[in-house]
């Protein structure tokens, strides 16, 4: 319990670090201006969604394995903890596009893959929601997990290659793209923060995750009584 | 060989029972005509529209008629457990699949090929010269939709809200076979038809891996 | 009732756990059943027989233990496929009665499929009703079909989950009597039941589960009866 107190506060005394490192330590953009600043934030949470998203893979892939609990619990915490990343960069994605660039949203590869990557693991909660029988949902969402992962480099491939059909804005170059040697640093204090912030995440959620299976197992128990 | 003899008997129930019913045949085809009328009635494209619009909803037709069609696939087999029956007949549990998948690949092809000149006449867009490339792509699309669509058929059957839940699962999954054959079909329907081999060696591709994935876990998603 | 072409095959379950979300159906089950021989399985609703039976039909996993086939040409999972009816036909009802046993044997590989199926419709009493969808079937034709898909393949091991609810006294008999054929053909048979009757009577062995473990395993004539009548429903 200590340790996961330490392991909080250190998490978000670093994000405070990384957002005074973004509006005070990094450059001023030219062209864009103070909104820029967001990009940092965006990006790193966007990396770390990622991450989030391929531990869960990993995770259904052993469920699927080895039939441990304690994968379906660390599955459904990554996909909730990644979807939280995500619902966030889909949010200050169009913030910082509309004063810079005039639009709320385009559909880019990067943006659309996203977007679809959101909607899946939505579906993937939903499945949960849906079957109560605790072994058949971990090994039926744990099933659907690993096709969703399989699904997303496809989306973004299939996307990139329809937009040199009809081009349109981009809204980034591509992610640090040239970027100003402190915006660097900058940009990557922010993914180690984010990446460290979500693992916090995880850790909370996992918990109580076993929290409430042990409370079903109870549950049950008593009721088969 | 098992797996092969077993999907081709397998292959032939579904196909036996299908030809006897008509269920799914008639109400997919009806399904995609109502679909395509109301999308000319809310855009109401020009002749030129048309040709750029009219695939992509087609497509769209198909995708929705097919999160319809992929239902009964597994659900059927729940009224009498005919599934464990059939595992324990089969040497191979992909047998199942593949048979379902092919039949379901078979029975959204015969849609898409008896629709085909009522889009052609509805959106005036001339399907007969680029007809061969045209089945291609129907051919690896459909195939695309019918992998995806059978295997989450079997996920979402031993859930509630199960016809709510396939569309849900299987959309946002085929968007990749979406926008591609769709693309590829615009190209193709153009003033100057354009053959998109990258396009139709990417719904191959999709086709091959979202196969090897059902192949390799096919067995857990019929376990109890 | 034709004989087996299969050697004699005996069940055994080692250890066998099953776990349902942290509750267990069947705790460190063992048995061993010799090729041959009639074995009921007795015990309240809930007691574990369904999926005992289940695992043995290889259509439930074990969370636990191993399920081996002794005396089966090769003990190993296809060889010796069990027999198993429970309390559906688990044939198609849009089918006929014939086109589902052909299905069934062309799945298993039977020699001559389409033979075997008349055969065994008229070993069953179906053999009138052969082009007729399951569909149109009554209760006890139902189980007269599932007990055919059952056979098809000539297995040396029977595995039935209730086999008599729902019969009127005709259909129990011919099921007594059929039960009685197979099992003097050389097949091994385990059949779950609630209390006494003229199927019970073919038992030489009776195994009560109570709470997913084995609470009593006779042969003694008896005790056999005090078991059934105990742990009927």
């Amino acid at each position: 319990m200590g340790k996961r107190i330490v392991f909080g506060v250190v998490a978000v005394l670093l994000v405070v670090a990384a957002a005074y490192a973004n509006f005070f330590v990094a450059p001023t953009e030219r062209t864009m201006g103070l909104i820029q600043r967001i990009f940092y934030f965006h990006a790193a949470t966007a990396w770390a969604g990622e991450t989030t998203f391929f531990v869960c893979f990993v995770a259904n892939l052993l469920y699927i394995w080895k039939r441990n609990p304690k994968y379906d619990w660390l599955g459904v915490t990554c996909a909730e903890v990644g979807l939280v990343c995500i619902t966030v960069v889909l949010i200050t994605g169009p913030i910082w596009a509309h004063p810079v660039w005039g639009i709320w949203w385009t559909w880019d590869a990067r943006l659309t893959s996203t977007f679809v990557l959101w909607l899946l693991y939505i579906s993937y909660l939903l499945l949960r929601s849906l079957i109560e029988e605790p072994d058949r949902r971990a090994l039926l969402s744990a099933l659907f997990g690993v096709f969703a992962f399989l699904d997303v480099p496809l989306v973004f491939f299939s996307i990139r290659w329809w937009r040199t059909q009809h081009p349109a804005p981009v809204i980034m170059g591509g992610s640090g793209s040239g970027l100003d040697p402190t915006m660097n640093k900058v940009f990557f204090f922010n993914v180690l923060v984010m990446h460290i912030f979500a693992a916090f995440l995880i850790v909370e959620r996992y918990v109580v995750e076993k929290m409430k299976n042990d409370v079903e197992l109870l549950q049950r128990e008593a009721e088969a009584q | 060989m098992g797996l092969l003899s077993n999907t081709g008997t397998l292959l032939g129930k579904e196909l036996l029972t299908e030809f006897r019913s008509r269920e799914l045949l008639t109400t997919t085809v009806v399904f995609i005509l109502v679909v395509l009328i109301l999308f000319s009635f809310a855009i109401n494209p020009t002749s030129e529209e048309s040709r750029e619009f009219g695939p992509g909803l087609l497509w769209l037709a198909i995708l929705f008629a097919a999160s319809l069609m992929l239902q009964p696939c597994f659900l059927r087999e729940q009224a009498n457990d005919t599934l464990s029956s059939l595992r324990l007949a089969v040497s191979d549990p992909f047998a199942i699949f593949l048979a379902k998948l092919l039949a379901n690949t078979l029975f959204l092809l015969l849609t898409e090929i008896l629709m085909l000149p009522l889009f052609a006449a509805f959106y005036n867009v001339p399907v007969l010269p680029q007809l061969p490339y045209l089945l291609l792509v129907l051919l690896l699309g459909s195939l695309g939709v019918s992998i995806a669509g059978t295997a989450l058929s079997a996920i979402s059957a031993q859930a509630r809200m199960r016809e709510l839940l396939l569309p849900l699962l299987l959309l946002p999954l085929l968007t990749p076979v979406l926008v591609v054959s769709a693309t590829v079909s615009v190209s193709l329907l153009d003033r100057e038809p354009v053959v998109q081999w990258k396009g139709i060696g990417f719904l191959a591709i999709f086709d091959f891996i979202f196969l090897t994935a059902l192949w390799l876990f096919g067995e857990y998603l019929l376990e109890e | 009732m034709s004989s087996l072409t299969l050697p004699p095959t005996g069940l055994r379950f080692e250890n066998i756990d099953k776990r349902y979300g942290g509750l267990f159906a069947l705790r460190r089950v063992s048995v061993e059943i010799s090729p041959g021989e009639c074995v009921v399985l007795a015990g309240r609703n809930g007691s574990g027989k369904t999926t005992l039976l289940r695992i043995a039909a290889r259509i439930v996993r074990p969370t636990a233990g191993k399920l081996s086939f002794p005396g089966a040409s090769s003990e190993t999972e296809t060889a010796g496929r069990p027999g198993y009816v429970a309390h559906t036909t688990m044939v198609y009802d849009e089918l006929t009665a014939e086109e589902n046993l052909v299905l069934f044997a062309k799945l298993q590989d039977v020699p001559q499929p389409a033979a075997r199926a008349e055969e065994l419709l008229g070993e069953v009493g179906l053999y009138d009703r052969r082009t007729s969808a399951v569909r149109t079937f009554s209760r006890g034709m139902r189980q007269r079909m599932a007990i055919a898909r059952a056979l098809i393949h000539r297995p040396s091991v029977l595995l039935f989950d209730e086999p008599a609810t729902g019969l009127d006294p005709i259909g129990i008999s011919w099921l007594a009597k059929t039960l009685g054929d197979v099992h003097r053909s050389g097949c091994t048979v385990v059949m779950s039941l609630h209390g006494e009757s003229e199927i019970s009577a073919l038992a030489t062995r009776a195994i009560q589960l109570d709470a997913g473990s084995v609470a009593a395993d006779t042969n003694s004539g008896a005790s056999l009866r005090s078991i059934l009548s105990f742990g009927g429903a």
